[in-house]
């Protein structure tokens, strides 16, 4: 079984080459290059980051949600779980997570997913997938490279806590996170990494109060030997 | 009343087979063999960058495994196909599908050359020459339903395969509520601990059925499910 332990990091904020708020119902998106680490740490605690991962070099070949989760045993991501693409090349691997589980099953919330899950007249509310979409389309403007609908798939929903029983329930319940918790991951190969700070109003995934998160990127270790 | 058969063909093991499932028709799947698998990807087939969304799915009605009464949503909010009926109570939403690599480290490698059909094939490579046939790529492909299959959660987050859970008789049943690109693949679970690479075939019956009424099993299982009908519904007005 994955061990569920919580393992915290030795960098230090000083260090790093990145250092960048996100503020709630924003998109960011990046390229983390091979070696390099990043870290996103939840500020205020209880808040959502749904991300998605791409190769670099071909989007085509992306994150699996399936893939990583069979590949571990474990339906729940934290430190040593290495994200599997649907190439089924190990993009990036957890090295730290003061948090201790990470969600992939749950999804991005959509303005059409809102309406089925609470009422139809959600429509208009603020949703992942348009910062998704939005961030998707301005790296395609500024890269030239294809990036849009089609290509937003599995996501991990980092600090956010999505019970699955053995009689096959799921929900979304209070997050296990809190204020300052972190996850990192190292990059095992280019990784474009595209995020929306979850803007969700309806449910406990983000203690119904959005709030920023933190990036910090810090180059490969044998850099700094 | 009977519903109108409109045919019926074999799905060999280790296949893979698509078909656009017209809103108004039904799809019922019946394992041939005890321990067969059907993994499946939904695509609206008028726009296909809607595609069927697990997350979307799961969330939607609190479930991790799907039965008769669970509807399969796309990624903008309508249901592509509803099981209408399922004489086995559990598929699975988690497992995903085996690709080249796995199937060799299992199985070992067994050319076409070498085996002619009953070479090893795996599930990957399946949807990806289909789903090709239809103007689609790598790009399109999404997080896979395996019918007849079991995957159950521990405490803890653990997966297990649950081993001989189906048998041969057991049967499920998409009903489209869109018209649907439904891709199957017969290849073994990739959880599926069994050392023998088998090809296990199951029956595929295709038939008209009627529009779901307002006692529908699966749009009054869920007050999503009734919303997610409603905006279903909307799509063809």
């Amino acid at each position: 079984m994955l061990e569920t332990l919580s393992s915290v990091s030795e960098r230090a904020a000083e260090d790093a080459v990145f250092d960048e708020v996100v503020e709630a119902g924003d998109s960011f998106v990046h390229e983390v290059l091979a070696g390099q680490t990043i870290r996103i740490v939840d500020l205020k605690g209880n808040q959502a980051v749904d991300t998605l991962f791409y190769n670099a070099h071909n989007y085509a070949d992306r994150y699996s949600a399936q893939d990583t989760i069979r590949e571990q045993g474990n339906v729940y991501l934290t430190t040593g779980t290495k994200l599997i693409s649907t190439e089924r090349n190990v993009l990036m691997t957890i090295v730290a997570d003061t948090c201790g589980r990470h969600d992939t099953l749950g999804g991005a919330c959509s303005t059409e997913s809102n309406m089925v899950r609470y009422v139809i007249e959600k429509r208009h509310m603020h949703a992942c997938r348009q910062s998704f979409l939005k961030g998707a389309l301005a790296w395609s403007q500024k890269t030239g490279r294809e990036l849009d609908k089609r290509d937003l798939t599995a996501n991990i929903n980092f600090f956010m806590n999505v019970p699955v029983t053995q009689d096959g329930g799921l929900r979304f319940a209070d997050g296990v996170s809190g204020a300052g918790k972190y996850v990192e991951l190292r990059a095992e190969m280019d990784t474009l990494i595209v995020i929306s700070n979850c803007p969700q109003l309806n449910n406990p995934c983000n203690g119904y109060d959005p709030t920023p998160v933190r990036i910090l990127i810090w180059d490969s270790e044998r850099k700094h030997v | 009343m009977d519903d109108a058969i409109l045919w019926e063909e074999v799905l060999p093991g280790a296949a893979t087979w698509s078909h656009v499932l017209k809103r108004g028709t039904a799809l019922r799947i019946e394992a041939l063999e005890d321990g067969c698998n059907v993994g499946a990807m939904l695509l609206n087939a008028d726009n296909a960058s809607e595609r069927l969304s697990l997350p979307d799915s799961l969330k939607a009605q609190h479930v991790a495994r799907l039965t008769a009464g669970s509807v399969l949503y796309s990624d903008m909010g309508r249901i592509l196909c509803s099981i209408t009926d399922d004489t086995l109570g559990w598929h699975d939403p988690l497992g995903g599908c085996s690709d080249a690599g796995l199937v060799e480290r299992k199985y070992g490698k067994c050319s076409y050359q070498e085996a002619r059909n009953d070479w090893h094939q795996n599930a990957l490579d399946g949807f990806l020459i289909e789903i090709a046939k239809h103007g689609l790529n790598s790009r399109d492909l999404m997080m896979n339903v395996n019918f007849f299959s079991k995957v159950e959660v521990l405490e803890g987050g653990a997966m297990r395969f649950v081993e001989g859970h189906a048998t041969a008789g057991n049967a499920v049943e998409l009903r489209a509520e869109m018209n649907t690109l439904v891709v199957l693949n017969t290849c073994q679970h990739p959880m599926d601990p069994d050392p023998v690479y088998a090809q296990r075939p199951v029956k595929l019956t295709l038939k008209r059925v009627e529009a779901p009424g307002p006692d529908d099993l699966c749009r009054n299982s869920r007050p999503e499910n009734q919303r997610g009908f409603i905006l279903t519904e909307r799509y063809f007005l």
